[in-house]
C-alpha cells in the first residue's frame, strides 16, 4: 500500500525510489522538456521578438518550441511577452489557469518581470504578482539570444523536476534571473541537453 | 425653380447653356459636407455595435434558446492568434456572417502619455519609441520634429542628421512592411510566409543593430538631431539589403499575388469607400487603398522629401487585397528612396551644435568643465523648452503618425499627445466586416494592420 | 502663446458656443478629415496667456485638428472648457471618426461630449475611478524596491 500512497500524493515523483519508475520519471521529464510548446501570450514589443525568436534565424523549432498553441489546454509554458495592464491582468490570471498542469512560466523583458519603465497607474508592477514565475528574462526587448537562454534554463529546470515540487510546497515559480546577452550578427550557438 | 432662358440660337453650346444652367436638382442637388449626418456619410447600416462591455457580459447569462435566425453576440479576442495583439472584438453574428461588430480596446495601456509629462525630452523618445513597436522610428521622429518646433530649431538641424533620419524612417517603413506580409500571409494560412517575411525582416533588424546598438525601440532620432553617427561600413549593410530584397520581393509575388487562393481570400474582402474612409480619419495605406492619393510625405513634405523621386502607390478597389499590394510596393518605393539616399548622403555633423539642446561628445568631458557642466544638466535636469504648442506629424508605415506637444517653459513636456494611425483606423474594421464571414473578419483585421501598442497608448 | 514654431501653425481659438457650427463652416470650406481631437488639462497653467479674441482661459481646452487635402493645409482649434461644466458639442455626425477620440478624451480628462452615441471608458477598464491624464490624478508610481533578495 506504500506505493500506492506514494502515487496518490506525489504522482510520478513519489515513485522516485523505485529503479524502473526511477527512469520512468527521468524519461518523462526529459521529453516534457524538449517538448514543451508555448501559449501565444504576446502582448506587446517583446511578442515581436518572440515571433523573431520562432523565425528562421534563431528557431526554437530545435527546442521543439516552434507551435504556439492558442488554446492555452495544449500549452505547457506560457511565455509572457510584453508590459501587463490593469484590464489584462485577469485575462492573464484566466489564461494560466486553464492552462494544464504541469505548466511552467516565463516572464520575457523587464515589462512583465517588474514593471519595467512605466512605472505608472497602468501597468502591474511584475506579473509574478499575478502568476509564479519560473524564469525572469531582462530585456528590452530581449533579444533573441536572452530569450533562448531562459528557455534553455527553464528546459534544464524542468529535466530536474525540480520546479513541480517546489511549487506544490510553496506555491512560489523557480524564480531564477538569467543574464541579458548583447545581440550578436550570429545567433549564439546552445547546446541542447546542457543543465545550467 | 428652373431657369431654363429662351434662345433662339439652336448651336450646341447654346443648348447646353439652356438646359443644364441655372438648373436646380431639387432633393437631390449636392448638399454642403456640414449637412450630412454621420448616418449618411457612412451609409449607415449599423454597422458598430455599440453596446457596453458590461451588458454583453450580462448576455452570457441568458438562458440558452438559440432560433435559426437568431444573432449571437461572440468575442475574440484579447487572447487570439490573429489579432495582431490584445485586440478585442465583440462580433455579432448570425450564422456565419458579421452583421455587427465593435473593438474594444485598452489591454495594452500603458499610461505613455502621463509618463511622457513626468520625463524629459531627452527621454521622450524612449517613451514614444515603444508605442508603433513594429516603426519605432516613425515615433521617435515625430516626437522630435515637435519638440524642435517648439525649440524654433527645425530649419538648422544639419544635412546629415535629416539625411540619416530619412534613411532610418525608410528601413523601418520596410522592416514594417516585411512584418505585415508575414503576419497577413499567416492569418490567411500561406504559414511558410511568417517565416520569410521574418528572414527579410532580420537583415534589416542587422543593420538597425550596426548603427543604433538596437534590434528594437532604438531611441535613435532625438531632438536636435541622431544619438550617433553612421558606423563605417554602414553602405555596404544597406546595399546587402538592397540586393537581397527585390527577388524575395518577388518570390513573394510569385506565392501570394498571383494565386487564385490568395486573391479569392482578399479580392472584395473589407471593402470601404473613399467618403467613408475620410469620414472615419483612416489614413495610410486604408486611404490610399480607396484611391484617395495622400501621402504626407509628397503632400505636406517634412525633411527632405521634396527633393526625391518616388512614387505614391495607390489602390483602387478599397479592399484587402489593394492594401496587400500597396504595401508590398511600398517596401519597393522605400528601396528605390533609400538608393537616393545613398547616393546623396552628405557629410556633416549628425546633430544640431546648439549646447543647449546636444550633449557634448564624451571626449570632451573630460577636457572641459563647461562641457561636463552641459553633459549633467542634459541627462539629469533635461534641456528647457519655450512655452508653447507644436503638433508634427509624419508618414508612418500604417498613416499620419502625428505628436502633440504642449510646453510650459520647463524641462518636462505639460502634454504630450500622439495622434496613432492605428487608434483611427482601427474604427473602420465594423464597416469592412459587415456582412462578411467570420474568416474574413481574420482577414480584414490583417489587412488594416492595426499595431496595439499604438492605438492603447 | 509664443514659441518660434507655433506661429508657423494655424491655430484658431474658438468660443464653446460656435464650436460645432465653426466646424461644419469648416467641413463646408473643405477641411473634410479630422485628424485628432484631444484635450488638455491646463490646471497648472492658469495663468497662461491667450490671444485678446479668445474667451478666457478655462481648467479645460480641447483641441481639434483639421486637414483640408485639395489645398494641403491644416488647422488646429482650441476650444476652452470649464471645469465646472465640463460638456461639449459631439463632432460624430460631422466627422465620424471622432468617435473613438471622444471616447479617449472622456475616459482620460472626464469631458463630456452631448450627442455622442456611445460615450463609454475606451482604454481604462470600464469600473475605474479617476480620470488618469488629469492634473490632479495621481501617476501611480510604486516605490522601487530590489527584489533580488530571495525568500
Amino acid at each position: 500500500m506504500g506505493i500506492v500512497n506514494d502515487v496518490l500524493d506525489d504522482g510520478i515523483g513519489g515513485l522516485s525510489h523505485n529503479v524502473i519508475t526511477g527512469k520512468l520519471e527521468d524519461l518523462i521529464n526529459w521529453s516534457r522538456s524538449r517538448s514543451s510548446w508555448p501559449a501565444s501570450f504576446g502582448l506587446a514589443c517583446c511578442a515581436i521578438e518572440m515571433m523573431a525568436t520562432g523565425g528562421a534565424h534563431y528557431d526554437i523549432s530545435r527546442f521543439g518550441m516552434e507551435v504556439f498553441r492558442a488554446s492555452p489546454r495544449q500549452a505547457d509554458i506560457m511565455i509572457v511577452a510584453g508590459r501587463v495592464s490593469q484590464k489584462m491582468a485577469p485575462v492573464l490570471r484566466q489564461v494560466y489557469d486553464q492552462m494544464m498542469e504541469p505548466k511552467w512560466v516565463i516572464s520575457m523583458g523587464v515589462c512583465a518581470s517588474s514593471g519595467g519603465m512605466f512605472n505608472n497607474y497602468a501597468i502591474v508592477q511584475g506579473v509574478d504578482q499575478i502568476v509564479p514565475i519560473d524564469v525572469y528574462a531582462p530585456g528590452c526587448p530581449p533579444t533573441p539570444e536572452t530569450l533562448i537562454h531562459a528557455i534553455e534554463t527553464l528546459h534544464g529546470l524542468i529535466e530536474t523536476n525540480q520546479i513541480l515540487k517546489r511549487r506544490n510546497e510553496t506555491g512560489a515559480g523557480a524564480n531564477v534571473h538569467v543574464e541579458y546577452i548583447e545581440p550578436g550578427s550570429q545567433p549564439t550557438p546552445v547546446l541542447l541537453g546542457a543543465k545550467k | 425653380m428652373s431657369d431654363t432662358t429662351t434662345s433662339t440660337d439652336d448651336t450646341a453650346v447654346s443648348y447646353y447653356r439652356r438646359s443644364v444652367a441655372g438648373t436646380d436638382e431639387g432633393d437631390q442637388q449636392l448638399r454642403p459636407r456640414s449637412e450630412l449626418t454621420a448616418k449618411e456619410l457612412m451609409r449607415e447600416v449599423g454597422a458598430v455595435l455599440r453596446m457596453s462591455e458590461a451588458e454583453a457580459a450580462k448576455l452570457g447569462d441568458l438562458p440558452d434558446d438559440p432560433d435559426e435566425d437568431q444573432t449571437m453576440i461572440i468575442n475574440m479576442g484579447p487572447q487570439h492568434p490573429s489579432t495582431h495583439g490584445v485586440l478585442r472584438l465583440m462580433l455579432e453574428l448570425q450564422g456565419e456572417t458579421v452583421l455587427r461588430c465593435k473593438p474594444i480596446i485598452g489591454y495594452l495601456h500603458t499610461g505613455m502619455e502621463k509618463t511622457g509629462e513626468q520625463l524629459t525630452y531627452a527621454q521622450g523618445g524612449t517613451n514614444v519609441t515603444r508605442m508603433d513597436y513594429l516603426s519605432p522610428i516613425a515615433n521617435e521622429l515625430a516626437f522630435a520634429m515637435a519638440t524642435e518646433k517648439l525649440l524654433g530649431i527645425d530649419g538648422d538641424i544639419p544635412e546629415r542628421a535629416v539625411w540619416i533620419r530619412m534613411l532610418m524612417a525608410e528601413m523601418s517603413r520596410m522592416a514594417s512592411h516585411l512584418l505585415f506580409m508575414a503576419t497577413n500571409g499567416m492569418d490567411l494560412g500561406a504559414v511558410s510566409m511568417m517565416i520569410y517575411g521574418w528572414r527579410e525582416r532580420e537583415e534589416v533588424l542587422r543593420f538597425f543593430q550596426e548603427v543604433t546598438g538596437l534590434r528594437m525601440n532604438h531611441n535613435y532620432v532625438r531632438p536636435g538631431g541622431v544619438a550617433a553617427d553612421l558606423p563605417a561600413g554602414w553602405r555596404d549593410g544597406v546595399l546587402r539589403i538592397l540586393d537581397l530584397l527585390p527577388e524575395r520581393l518577388d518570390e513573394y509575388d510569385t506565392l501570394m499575388t498571383g494565386q487564385p487562393i490568395w486573391r479569392e481570400r482578399l479580392q472584395g474582402v473589407g471593402v470601404i469607400t473613399p467618403g467613408e474612409a475620410l469620414a472615419l480619419g483612416a489614413t495610410g495605406p486604408i486611404l490610399r487603398s480607396t484611391g484617395v492619393e495622400w501621402d504626407l510625405r509628397r503632400d505636406q513634405p517634412y525633411m527632405h522629401y521634396d527633393q526625391l523621386e518616388f512614387d505614391v502607390i495607390v489602390g483602387s478597389y478599397g479592399d484587402a487585397f489593394d492594401r496587400y499590394a500597396i504595401r508590398l510596393n511600398e517596401i519597393r518605393e522605400s528601396m528605390r528612396i533609400v538608393r537616393q539616399i545613398l547616393d546623396r548622403m552628405p557629410s556633416g555633423d549628425y546633430r544640431i551644435q546648439d549646447k543647449k539642446v546636444t550633449p557634448p561628445p564624451r571626449a570632451r568631458i573630460d577636457e572641459s568643465m563647461e562641457a561636463l557642466i552641459h553633459h549633467f544638466k542634459i541627462f539629469t535636469e533635461g534641456f528647457k523648452v519655450p512655452e508653447g504648442e507644436a503638433y508634427a506629424s509624419v508618414e508612418g508605415p500604417r498613416g499620419e503618425l502625428g505628436c502633440y506637444i504642449v510646453s510650459d517653459g520647463s524641462a518636462n513636456p505639460y502634454r504630450m499627445h500622439m495622434r496613432e494611425p492605428s487608434f483611427v483606423n482601427i474604427q473602420c474594421l465594423p464597416h469592412m466586416m459587415r456582412g462578411g464571414l467570420v474568416a474574413d473578419a481574420v482577414a480584414v483585421i490583417s489587412s488594416v494592420d492595426p499595431v496595439l501598442g499604438g492605438v492603447d497608448r | 502663446m509664443s514659441g518660434a514654431g507655433t506661429t508657423r501653425d494655424p491655430v484658431r481659438h474658438v468660443p464653446r458656443a460656435e464650436y460645432l457650427t465653426t466646424v461644419k463652416e469648416l467641413a463646408d470650406e473643405g477641411y473634410a478629415m479630422c485628424i485628432d481631437l484631444t484635450a488638455v488639462d491646463y490646471l497648472e497653467l492658469p495663468n497662461r496667456r491667450l490671444p485678446d479674441d479668445a474667451e478666457p482661459a478655462q481648467r479645460f481646452e480641447v483641441v481639434v485638428n483639421l486637414l483640408d487635402l485639395r489645398n494641403r493645409r491644416r488647422l488646429r482649434l482650441r476650444v476652452q472648457v470649464p471645469e465646472d461644466d465640463p460638456t461639449l458639442p459631439t463632432l460624430f455626425d460631422v466627422h465620424p471618426g471622432t468617435e473613438a477620440m471622444e471616447r479617449e478624451v472622456f475616459d482620460m480628462f472626464g469631458i463630456e461630449f452631448t450627442d455622442h452615441p456611445d460615450l463609454t471608458r475606451i482604454l481604462m477598464p470600464e469600473d475605474w475611478v479617476g480620470h488618469p491624464l488629469r492634473k490632479d490624478d495621481e501617476v501611480g508610481r510604486i516605490p522601487v524596491q530590489f527584489k533580488g533578495a530571495h525568500a
